[in-house]
């Protein structure tokens, strides 16, 4: 079996793609690629537009090879990659919404992003077009049966949540199917970078998800470092990585406890909120901000870490370490917690590895990938950790793969905090006329995140494409739920805590 | 769980000093709310937070609100489930095209007296993402905003302080020009 590389390699190869290869591909090799993707072979890890063209990033698991596919279409139609794979199905529908691009044979047309509010159509394409801002009618996936009936919420919700829409179809209490509709969150955020300066697109990246701020900052600027070619000095890489854990260490934090809120179980709520805000104000001593937005930038990390920051992060483990172990305890000895949360939700191993499911969710599904690891990013090479599996698949496990996350993140700010380099934390770049293209994978606290840039003239972003692992994860959410009931979706639905933002874009 | 319910009891509350109310949010609102009498709400401020496309940021610092330091409910203040419950709109975001609707339909749908808060510099004048296809330019593009907290995303203390001023405010109008 050719493997990604020899597609790659049989395509027209693009100059200045880094670190990994983009090739031009006719459409039969485009065909063979929609294949292997189908046959379970590839996996995908994004599909994104411009104006006349597409492309497709894809990673071969068992070769460790990425690349991008891509295929020009100056007519704006392309062979559609949903038609054999289900998971391409929704960024298919963004691409048509945002450049017109047409798949041909997609089994679902209907419009994602665009409601019709916008006042222009295919608003990133050469061919713009206003038309009136009036909403489009959305018809939902029918279900049949005897006695269903439907429950309609959001995008405003009762909770402190971002806007969305669930349509549910319910026999009883029962959930037989759910349908998700998003985009309430479209802030253009591709359409503004396109054309922007890199330091006002970092600023644009890191605003893409808020929970996220440090893992997109991440994989932007090291898009960006890919492209021009840029050495970050040691510190920053190491820096960087500290960022990175204390993002993932507040969110795992705060959601425990979240999750047991939503089985109505508030005392680890109270207690996991705590810890959560100790992080956040440790953040806030070591960088100068809360969730530590803006702190990566492309080049370097924008604060130093003082010694007052370190001793603040040293106290904050030590906390940790002192009061989790009491709160894990708590939570697998309530039998009352266990009864909500175990064989709730569950999520089938086969669609996790079909979607390939980044993060908690495809971890507590046995999928065992975590781009730390796998692709072993600087500084992550250099340190020792855990990436915990489970195979059950419902809230409990994607709970305990969360409790294991924490536990590997407390290790892993300590070993950075004892071998953290000194020296200068940020370099300048030169600018440059040339085009120049960048992809960068980063493993956010949600999962792998995609960011890919082309840099134009002037050192201007042209093109800037990210992907939230909750492009993934969304569907996935709608296949866990059926058969479980109303009253459980706001713990399944915690328990994914996909991103509407992230999504939205 | 025992135990740590003792130790809860035993230990010293985590809650911080309550802050003085923002004296700009005070100012800002002696302004909006010149010329009418506010003695209606007794000392309790229902909010309903509505994200009209914020990035989350600002949602996060709702949440910790409501956190063993902040405890926000002390105030009287709290985050009910409902528009019909609120006599606050908290909006966070630029307001994007596709929330306008929904958000216009929320605050039709919150009894009067009603106010409403832009959290976040988005919410102010579209922040970062002005000028896109796909968004207009902040809360009061889209409604009349009594007060603006600023702020990427304003940490729990200026968005307290912000609120705290708005329940002054409201509840005396004298008050809130005095400070």
């Amino acid at each position: 079996m050719p493997g990604l590389i020899d597609l790659i390699l049989a395509g027209q190869r693009v100059e200045n793609h880094f670190p990994w290869s983009r090739a031009v591909v006719t459409p039969k090799k485009w065909g063979f690629a929609v294949e292997q993707l189908a046959e379970g072979h590839w996996s995908l890890l994004g599909l994104w537009g411009e104006p006349g063209a597409v492309h497709m990033a894809l990673l071969d698991e068992s070769a460790g090879d990425i690349g991008v596919a891509s295929l020009e279409c100056p007519s704006g139609r392309y062979p559609s990659v949903g038609r054999l794979h289900p998971p391409a199905l929704r960024l298919e529908r963004a691409a048509a919404d945002l450049f017109g691009l047409l798949p041909q044979g997609a089994p679902d047309t209907r419009q994602w992003l665009d409601h019709g509010h916008w006042g222009v159509s295919y608003p990133l394409s050469t061919r713009v077009r206003t038309s009136a801002a009036t909403a489009f009618p959305y018809s939902f996936l029918p279900a049949e049966g005897e006695s269903l009936h439907q429950i309609p919420v959001g995008p405003v919700h009762a909770g402190i949540i971002e806007p969305g829409h669930f349509r549910f179809t319910a026999s009883g209490e029962t959930v037989v199917r759910l349908e998700q509709r998003l985009g309430y969150a479209h802030k253009g955020i591709e359409g503004l970078m396109a054309g922007s300066d890199i330091d006002r697109a970092a600023k644009l990246a890191g605003r893409t998800s808020g929970d996220s701020t440090v893992a997109y900052s991440l994989a932007f600027a090291r898009a960006v470092e890919a492209a021009l070619g840029v050495q970050v000095p040691p510190r920053a890489v190491w820096l960087r990585a500290l960022m990175a854990e204390l993002e993932r260490l507040a969110n795992h934090l705060g959601d425990i406890g979240a999750i047991c809120n939503d089985a109505a179980f508030a005392l680890m709520h109270a207690h996991c909120g705590v810890l959560r805000e100790r992080v956040l104000r440790a953040s806030d001593a070591a960088f100068g901000h809360r969730l530590m937005r803006d702190c990566i930038v492309p080049g370097g990390v924008a604060s130093f870490l003082s010694d007052e920051g370190t001793t603040a992060l040293r106290s904050l483990i030590a906390e940790i370490r002192q009061r989790f172990p009491a709160l894990v305890e708590l939570y697998d000895n309530t039998a009352s917690l266990q009864d909500r949360t175990v064989a709730t939700g569950r999520l089938k191993v086969e669609l996790a590895r079909q979607y390939r499911a980044g993060g908690y969710v495809g971890r507590a599904s046995g999928r065992d990938f975590d781009a730390r690891r796998n692709l072993a990013y600087p500084p992550y090479g250099e340190l020792a950790f855990d990436v915990p599996l489970l195979q059950e698949g419902d809230v409990n496990a994607r709970v305990w793969i969360r409790i294991h996350e924490v536990e590997q993140s407390l290790s892993l700010i300590e070993q950075v905090l004892r071998q953290l380099p000194d020296g200068p934390i940020r370099v300048d770049f030169a600018q440059t006329n040339r085009s120049h293209e960048g992809m960068a994978l980063v493993e956010g606290f949600r999962g792998d995140i995609l960011a890919w840039l082309r840099i134009g003239k002037g050192g201007l972003v042209e093109r800037c494409h990210l992907r939230d692992p909750s492009w993934f994860q969304w569907p996935l959410l709608e296949a866990a739920i059926e058969g479980n009931i109303v009253a459980d979706f706001p713990l399944c639905n915690k328990s994914f805590n996909c991103s509407y933002s992230g999504h939205d874009l | 769980m025992r135990k740590l319910l003792f130790e809860s009891l035993i230990r010293p509350p985590l809650t911080e000093r309550p802050p003085l109310a923002s004296s700009t949010a005070v100012d800002e609102l002696a302004r909006a709310l010149d010329g009418a009498a506010h003695k209606r709400l007794g000392r309790s401020l229902s909010i309903r937070a509505v994200d009209a496309g914020s990035c989350n940021g600002c949602e996060l610092e709702m949440h910790a609100l409501n956190n063993a330091f902040y405890d926000i409910e002390r105030f009287g203040i709290r985050f009910v489930a409902s528009p019909r419950h609120a006599d606050v709109l908290l909006v966070t975001g630029p307001v994007t095209k596709n929330m306008r609707e929904a958000l216009k339909l929320t605050y039709d749908a919150t009894p009067n007296p009603k106010w409403v808060v832009a959290l976040g510099d988005c919410a102010g004048n579209g922040g970062c993402f002005a000028g896109s296809y796909a968004v207009v330019r902040g809360v009061s593009e889209a409604l009349p905003v009594d007060l603006h907290i600023p702020g990427c995303p304003p940490p729990p203390i200026e968005i307290l302080k912000g609120l705290l001023a708005l329940l002054e405010g409201v509840n005396s109008k004298t008050g809130a020009a005095r400070r």
